[in-house]
């Protein structure tokens, strides 16, 4: 039985395709089988974000419509063993997804894979709901600022009363809160949110926070998760997010804005 | 052929007054509107009384008062204070005249001395246990405790709301909106471990954040009234 993780924000752009690509393979370089699945239904990011946009001929909805067959429809990554992304149609709209046929697609990958990564579209219509519809897990994708908070704790809302999860009386969807572009800096002077405040406000479990930075331009640009970037402040944000995932305790980093060398204190930068 | 189909008893109910000062319907139905936009689900489908104390002598086109008044989600019920011209026009549009019953000076607490020994029916008031919601009540979720008080372990987020006919205590932030006595329990009161409220409200008396501010804000306290008069005082006193 696999994990079915949501990611997921309610605010648009905040970095949940991101932190999917990022999660999903991380996961799998730690060797779990993983497999991330894009629920944005005719935006179509993930594949992207992943570089395999080239390779897509099936997608999710090919699958629920049975015109494809699952493994005609996974795409395998190049670069990390058991790794796997379902691809979204670009051309269908979000109504294309029913929740009988979502559940069908995710018990079939539930044989198969360790954990299913679901990469949500924004809001809190249909599209969303499917996506989360049927989580065991969420991580809550939030920027710190204001108008990103509110949306996240209307998810939260949703995922205790919308979810498979509410609606049956199980064991509530586990709530992780995921803060991204992370600027210590512009928390200093108030531009942002602290991550005190924002824990405060939300109330869950913090899983990760991930400083904003190039190293998720440059990764997107290239099509390779930022993970793969071991150097990169983002990429070892995410690292350790993923080893809190899997129940380890691990300090956070990159709260504070990193000392500058006497050079660039005299030269700027 | 029944006796008992029908039986007719007076009663008394909480109503909305909607004091006028203008017979201009444009002007009050901007300012009622906004007033509405602070909290929207208070208001659906409140039932009005309109007060024309203000308006003595003036004509007041009380066709188009009723249509504002229901395009803004409202019941109009009827008018009151009204002059024998104004009850005429009222009552053609299909409103009721209604008269205030005459504020009592006795306070509802004072005992009365004498003994009259009367056989009476005495409702016995129903023990109706406490809504308990133990976690946080997020935004875009509303709550209500209908007949019975209100117990939130947690925060009530922004665009979160509880409402309850009988108290509501909130052991966790108030930053969304709480309205205690939602069927006019003046008595009732709204508790909360810290408060950042963008709306209290008891038996309709309501204050925004804006007036919260200036008092016990970010701090603990009780949220009641005062007469009419809404107070946040102090859980230490
Ligand atoms: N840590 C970061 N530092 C800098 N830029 C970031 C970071 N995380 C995300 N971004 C940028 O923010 C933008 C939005 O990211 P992403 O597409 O992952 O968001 P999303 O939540 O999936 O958006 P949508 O709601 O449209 O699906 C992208 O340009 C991405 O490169
Ligand atoms: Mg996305």
């Amino acid at each position: 039985m696999a994990r079915i993780i949501v990611v997921t924000s309610g605010k648009g752009g905040v970095g949940k395709t991101t932190s999917s690509a990022a999660i999903g393979t991380g996961l799998a370089l730690q060797g779990k089988k993983t497999v991330i699945v894009d629920f944005d239904i005719g935006l179509r990011n993930l594949d992207l974000i992943m570089g395999v946009e080239r390779r897509v001929v099936y997608d999710f909805v090919n699958v629920i419509n049975g015109e494809a067959n699952l493994n005609q429809a996974l795409i395998k990554d190049k670069r990390v063993d058991g790794l796997f992304i379902l691809p979204a149609s670009q051309t269908r709209d979000k109504d294309a997804l029913t929740l009988d046929g979502v559940e069908k697609v995710l018990d079939e990958l539930s044989e198969q894979f360790d954990y299913i990564i679901c990469d949500s579209p924004a809001g809190i219509e249909q599209g969303a709901l499917m996506a989360l519809y049927f989580a065991d897990e969420a991580i809550v994708v939030t920027n710190p600022e204001v108008s990103s908070v509110r949306d996240s704790d209307r998810i939260l809302g949703i995922l205790a009363s919308k979810s498979r999860r509410a609606e049956k009386g199980l064991d509530p969807v586990k709530e992780n809160l995921l803060l991204t572009r992370y600027n210590p800096s512009r928390v200093e002077r108030g531009d942002m949110l602290s991550v005190e405040d924002v824990k405060e406000i939300l109330a869950i479990p913090l899983l990760g926070v991930i400083p904003e930075s190039q190293a998720v331009l440059k990764a997107s640009n290239l099509g390779e998760p930022v993970v793969l970037d071991e150097q990169s402040d983002a990429g070892q944000a995410y690292l350790d997010a993923i080893s809190r995932l899997e129940g380890n305790e691990v300090d956070f980093r990159f709260l504070t804005e990193p000392k500058k060398g006497i050079f660039k204190r005299i030269f700027g930068g | 052929m029944s006796e008992t189909a029908i039986e007719l008893k007076g009663s008394g109910f909480t109503l909305s007054v909607l004091h006028i000062a203008t017979n201009d319907i444009a002007a009050i139905t901007a300012a009622l509107d906004a007033k509405i936009s602070q909290a929207p689900s208070f208001f659906a489908m409140a039932p009005i009384v309109v007060n024309l104390e203000k308006l003595a002598e003036q004509t007041i086109d009380f066709v188009a008062l009723k249509e504002a008044l229901v395009a803004l989600n409202l019941v109009p019920v009827g008018v009151t204070a009204a002059t024998d011209e104004q009850k005429v026009a009222a009552k053609e549009a299909g409103l009721a005249v209604m008269i205030a019953a005459k504020q009592t000076a006795a306070p509802t607490q004072e005992v009365k001395v004498e003994r009259v020994e009367v056989p009476v029916e005495v409702p016995v008031a129903q023990y109706v246990p406490a809504m308990v919601v133990k976690t946080n009540v997020r935004s875009g979720q509303q709550i209500y405790a209908k007949g019975t008080d209100l117990i939130v372990h947690g925060a009530v987020s922004n665009g979160g709301e509880v409402i309850a006919d009988g108290n509501i205590h909130i052991y966790g932030t108030l930053r969304g909106k709480a309205a205690a006595g939602a069927q006019g329990d003046q008595n009732a009161r709204i508790y909360a471990q810290n408060i950042q409220a963008e709306l209290v409200s008891i038996s309709g008396n309501y204050w925004t954040s804006e007036q919260i501010q200036e008092h016990r804000w970010q701090q603990s306290g009780c949220i009641h009234l005062d007469g009419e008069q809404l107070t946040i005082s102090s859980l230490q006193e």
